[in-house]
């Protein structure tokens, strides 16, 4: 097997990626410890170089053709994909400069994993072989093990990097059971190959079945979905701030996409096999995310809890399946990115001092004292509940429509419902801020970083609640390659 | 190509694999989930990966096709990686906290 000059163009923004991690590692002994920033920097230039370069290949002629023999493919929906994670790991490296100080975590190492991360993300989005997808899959998991036990000092990241890095192995090995599966029924692991030879339905038996639920639990785990959730309160509590942000926005989006890839291209013959198992997770991610929401005192905990419920909307999209299912959570995903990033933006400009800023009571008043930042809050929340005319309303408006089109109506009643449900918890937070009075005095951080993150993500959430129609369509363009 | 044609008649059946994967998997699984210390979970994991190799390069016989063994090698190289990480942080968490169970590892918890 000779691989061409296009094989090599069709990985040029991943090499950049990776390529820049690893020399930034050099440089990195360069850098006196006070100049960090730099390091970031130069990470934030990767991603733009990066960007750049997959714009550049959208007009060639490398693009939807499959290249490294079936392993990789750059096509409409991984481009989509992929600037959703570039602004989500841009956002969440411009987030960590002030937190990285304030913790005294400020090492290069940090930005670097971050871009490895991301270079796994991006094969993942672009991977269209069972074998590429679940490398993809490790490496970007793998740097954030790392990343969600960085605050080594404080007991509780040792112990959230733990829970996710078993729970993490453990999922991988249920993941490649699967996997294994899949090869010994249809002989191959390249997507289209394996939707060819699912086509006759002799395939379609019993350890095909076993198969498919192997793959949801693997995947299950990776996206936090009921009941395969149980790491992500605690990783998502335990982690350093900015890359809880970066966990629930990076490789969660990342994983959806490799998910979509998977059962629309590979296994959509058998549709009627996986599609009531997905759509149990879902629902179930829906309920119990929306739900237990509720209880939490921790902002940083409730949060994870309503991206598990956030999950379990992407899930719907897919279950809806076609073009109109894959863009609905493609746009979704992009939607989630600017709405939970200006979340977690707003809780790590409370972290400051001794301050730790992650009760939600820290939150009581704050309109009295930090107006600006209750109203960007009060964005965020509005558009996490979904509320209009802030993007979280499109976004599932968007996935109802698509569940309604395919005759769906229970699930999408159940969606609605769970998503009053979740209003409570969110809108709660709102409540605090403007009805009562401030108990105690508060502090909040100021760097740059953190305001042009918090202008990125509040005009994207608003932007994209606004003036859908663009961004949409470019989601149905990029969609329909699946 | 006597030899050959002898072997592929007394060849072990492929069920025989798939039983050997399942049973090593569901070791794997219950060690991980029953098991309260971090190492033995993370023998656990090694034996599932291991199990997911057997099928691999089980099937990847018996379909004469090579992909199955190159998977096999990636699964084993990623698990080194992921064990390695594994590893690390388990040092971190022993040396903050002095213990290896993972019935004291409770202060997340809600």
């Amino acid at each position: 097997m000779i691989f061409g000059l296009r094989d090599v163009m069709a990985v040029i923004p991943e090499a950049i990626v990776a390529g820049a991690a690893c020399l930034l590692l050099l440089v990195d002994f360069l850098i006196a410890k006070k100049r960090k920033i730099i390091v970031a920097a130069l990470s934030i230039a990767a991603v733009a170089a990066a960007a750049f370069f997959s714009l550049y290949l959208v007009g060639t002629d490398v693009m939807w053709k499959k290249v490294f023999a079936g392993m990789f493919v750059v096509d409409g929906f991984s481009t989509f994909f992929k600037f959703v994670l570039y602004l989500a790991t841009v956002l969440s490296m411009m987030l960590s400069f002030h937190y990285v100080k304030e913790e005294d975590i400020n090492t290069g190492e940090y930005y670097t994993l971050m871009l490895f991360s991301l270079s796994g993300m991006m094969i993942a989005a672009s991977a269209s072989d069972l074998l590429s997808i679940y490398v993809a899959v490790e490496l970007m998991s793998i740097p954030v093990y790392v990343l969600v036990g960085f605050l080594q000092k404080d007991a509780r990241s040792n112990e959230a990097a733990m829970k996710y890095v078993i729970l993490g192995a453990f999922s991988s090995g249920v993941l490649l059971y699967g996997i294994s599966f899949i090869y010994g029924i249809t002989g191959t692991t390249e997507l289209s190959a394996v939707a060819g030879a699912l086509a006759d339905p002799s395939m379609h038996t019993p350890a095909l079945s076993i198969a498919i639920i192997m793959l949801v639990a693997g995947f299950g785990f990776k996206i936090a979905g009921v009941p395969f959730h149980m790491w992500a309160p605690d990783a998502y509590e335990g982690a350093p701030t900015p890359i809880t942000g970066f966990m629930s926005a990076g490789p969660k989006a990342a994983a959806c996409a490799a998910v979509l890839r998977v059962f629309t291209e590979g296994l959509q013959p058998a549709y009627s096999r996986w599609v009531v198992i997905v759509a149990i997770v879902a629902v179930l991610s829906l309920v119990y995310g929306n739900i237990v929401a509720i209880a939490q005192k921790n902002i940083k905990r409730m949060l994870a809890y309503s991206s598990i419920g956030h999950v379990g909307y992407a899930l719907l999209g897919l279950v809806a399946g076609g073009t109109e299912g894959a863009s609905s959570v493609m746009y979704y995903m992009a939607v989630y990115a600017f709405m939970n990033l200006g979340a977690f933006s707003i809780i790590i400009m409370m972290r400051k001092g001794e301050q730790k800023g992650e009760m939600i009571e820290d939150y009581t008043g704050l309109a009295k004292t930090r107006g600006g930042m209750a109203l960007l809050m009060l964005i965020f929340m509005f558009s996490l509940a979904g509320l209009p005319p802030t993007a979280g309303f499109i976004g599932k408006f968007y996935i109802f429509m698509a569940l309604i089109h395919k005759g769906m109506v229970g699930l999408a009643v159940i969606a609605v419902l769970m998503s009053a449900v979740g209003a409570y918890f969110y809108i709660r937070i709102v409540m605090l801020m403007y009805m009562k009075d401030p108990v105690n005095p508060v502090e909040t951080a100021s760097s740059r970083g953190l305001y042009y993150a918090l202008a990125i993500a509040a005009a994207g959430t608003i932007l994209l609640g606004v003036y859908p129609g663009y961004f949409i369509k470019l989601a149905q363009m990029a969609g329909g390659s699946l | 190509m006597i030899s050959r044609t002898v072997r592929r008649k007394d060849m072990v059946p492929i069920t025989w694999y798939i039983a050997l994967g399942s049973v090593l998997f569901m070791i794997g699984v219950s060690g991980v989930l029953l098991r309260k210390n971090i190492i033995i979970m993370l023998m656990g994991v090694e034996l599932m990966l291991n199990s997911v190799n057997i099928n691999l390069a089980a099937f990847s016989y018996y379909l004469k096709d090579l992909r199955g063994q190159v998977f096999a090698v990636f699964t084993i190289t990623v698990a080194a990686a992921e064990v390695a990480v594994a590893l690390g942080i388990l040092i971190a968490l022993v040396r903050s906290r002095g213990v290896f169970s993972a019935d004291k590892i409770d202060t997340l918890k809600g």
